[in-house]
């Protein structure tokens, strides 16, 4: 990294069109994960519009036929359809719904809890920062998905549920990013400055720091929407998440899984929804810390600049 | 000074484990009751009061607590609820085929990752570099069970050239260890790329080539040598994390290690025997975290304990 630091101009301009057409290579691949991104989440809110079919209706004559096979009425079965006649890719993309929603809903509580509490333990130190860290050192010892299954055995599954375990078992990782930056941020000149002038402890918090904390948080739920959707998905094969009639792409893949050797169309494509949008937003992840960060953003500056 | 280093970490040790195992005593005892489980539905209150009396559920918690340490500091975790036998030997009779399941993942993954790692450091943004990058988030991105029975599909099921699930011979290990070794490649190849990328930067790697020193040796000697510390770091995290028991992994494959005796005892509710486990566990994370940090100082002589 250093190398390229030190003259990024003259490599660039000296690798010229080789380093171009790989970098439009590597945005292509940025570009797509994005465009999946969009598609998945368009698919989910307009589920009831672009479902071929209704994800419910059943059909014993159709159990467990393969991609494309006629419907009764209406369009084919592009993705075939499950052991219930139901017409997989309307299931598709009704589970996304539950799947997305699992996902963003638990990063979302578990970041804000998790950067709340990490906020104070860095920004406040003392009795704070020990009890807080301390919680989260013995939840780490702790294999979360062990402590999600006690949880889930204790309270129950569905829904809310699964929202809440996987945000118990995951705001610790906010917790101990933002307090080491907080840690290194309240020492900064800005932070001296803005108490000098006499700020709150409260503003200098959230108008100071946090606002600097906001790219890699940003990038760690990226991550996190990725993460936290493969859990789900482990969570509805062990029989603990999801509950039918509701569905989510994991749900599918459990529920597809005792018809393997005849039906391989129903673990094949749930199984490949997760891998791709979770590699879209791990991809996403990767470029928006690319890009947020100084060493390398002169590198996608000057991709863009010199574009025709 | 490593004796004092060694005293001190094996007495923090101590309390990592006590906590760990005395939250699983308290979160267990919150969360269920093993007698309304053990009995048939029909079964009559006497019937359920008598039971409850038998397993010792009826005492207040903090008499089930007291005889819990004092069995602990015995090394004893009483007799598993259902299997009327001994809980801790009911763990350690899992133990081998998830160490054994552990070592042959970490066998194909560390070395793949590392190779991987240093071929797309090489070029950093050339095509290789952006194949591996986007296969190891591949690795990170897939359900491990969909994996799991997508192998199982194409080569025990389509192919015929490896068993479905179980356990014997060296044939049966392969598929769970290929399932569980996707997601350490991918996070152990992205950072040997980066911190490889830190490295090759440095002073000392040009006075290598300078002098004329192969490029195998400067890549595989000199400079992976440096980076190997957040490395094997990253390994033994992923290490720990199959030591937890692959839980779904071993249920996809019918693979009897400790995961599944996992996942049963929660369900249920079979306190003794997921208290074991959990200190089982406990004690291998703590050894294996104490063995890494230990390794520094032989991979760089400049770490000193103190």
């Amino acid at each position: 990294m250093n190398v390229q630091l030190t003259a990024p101009g003259t490599r660039f301009a000296a690798t010229g069109r080789g380093e171009f057409v790989r970098a439009l290579l590597r945005d292509r691949v940025t570009l797509s994960a994005l465009a999946f991104v969009v598609f998945v989440v368009v698919a989910a809110v307009g589920a009831g519009v672009v479902s071929p079919h209704d994800p419910y209706a059943q059909s014993l004559l159709l159990r467990n036929e393969g991609p494309m096979t006629p419907a009764d009425q209406g369009i084919a079965h592009i993705l075939g359809t499950d052991a219930l006649g139901r017409d997989q890719l309307s299931r598709l993309i009704y589970g996304s719904r539950i799947s997305l929603t699992v996902g963003l809903a638990s990063v979302l509580v578990s970041g804000v809890l998790g950067t709340l509490l990490g906020l104070l333990a860095g920004y406040y130190r003392g009795r704070a920062d020990d009890v807080i860290m301390r919680v989260v050192d013995v939840q780490m010892g702790f294999p979360s998905l062990l402590l999600a299954l006690v949880i889930l055995y204790g309270a129950g599954s569905g829904f809310l549920n699964v929202v809440l375990v996987l945000a118990i078992t995951r705001w610790t990782v906010y917790a101990r990013v933002t307090r080491s930056l907080t840690l290194s941020l309240r020492e900064t000149a800005f932070v001296d400055a803005a108490r000098a002038i006499g700020c709150t402890n409260r503003r200098i918090i959230f108008v100071h720091v946090l606002p600097n904390l906001l790219s890699p948080l940003l990038v760690l739920a990226t991550m996190e929407v990725a993460t936290v959707i493969l859990t789900e998905a482990s969570l509805d094969f062990l029989g603990l998440g999801i509950q039918p009639p509701e569905s989510s792409w994991g749900l599918m893949l459990a529920q597809g899984r005792q018809y393997i050797t005849t039906a391989w169309w129903l673990v094949t494509f749930p199984g490949l929804a997760i891998l791709l949008t979770t590699l879209s937003f791990n991809l996403l992840a990767t470029w928006v810390r690319a890009v947020t960060d100084p060493v390398q953003r002169w590198r996608w500056l000057g991709v863009r600049q010199s574009s025709p | 000074m490593l004796v004092r280093y060694l005293a001190r970490r094996l007495f923090h040790s101590v309390f990592v484990i006590a906590g760990v195992v005395l939250v699983v005593f308290l979160v267990m005892h919150m969360i269920g009751d093993p007698a309304r489980l053990m009995l048939r539905p029909e079964a009559s209150q006497e019937q359920y009061l008598a039971l409850r009396r038998q397993l010792g559920l009826d005492d207040p918690l903090y008499v089930q607590l007291g005889r819990f340490l004092s069995g602990l500091a015995h090394g004893e975790f009483g007799d598993s609820l259902w299997q009327r036998v001994p809980a801790l030997p009911l763990v350690l009779q899992r133990l081998p085929a998830t160490l054994y399941l552990t070592a042959v993942t970490v066998i194909i993954a560390l070395p793949t990752a590392v190779v991987l790692g240093v071929l797309a450091a090489l070029k950093p943004r050339a095509v290789t570099d952006r194949i591996i990058t986007v296969l190891s988030l591949g690795g990170v991105s897939t359900a491990d069970f969909w994996l799991g029975l997508t192998l199982i599909l194409v080569f025990a099921v389509q192919l015929d050239w490896l068993p479905t699930s179980g356990y014997g011979g060296p044939q049966f290990v392969i598929l769970p260890a290929l399932t569980l070794a996707f997601r350490p490649v991918g996070r152990i190849s992205q950072l040997t790329r980066s911190t490889m990328l830190d490295e090759l930067s440095k002073a000392y790697v040009t006075t290598a080539r300078a002098k004329g020193i192969p490029e195998r040796l400067v890549l595989f000697y000199h400079t992976l040598r440096n980076a190997a510390i957040p490395i094997i770091t990253l390994a033994a995290d992923e290490m720990a994390a199959l030591l937890n028991g692959a839980v779904v992994i071993e249920t996809v494959f019918a693979w009897p290690g400790i995961g599944i005796l996992l996942i049963q005892a929660i369900e249920h509710r079979d306190f003794p025997v997921v208290e074991a486990e959990v200190f089982v566990i406990a004690l291998m994370v703590v050894a294996l975290n104490l063995i890494v940090d230990l390794s520094y100082s032989v991979i760089d002589p400049r770490v000193r304990y103190s």
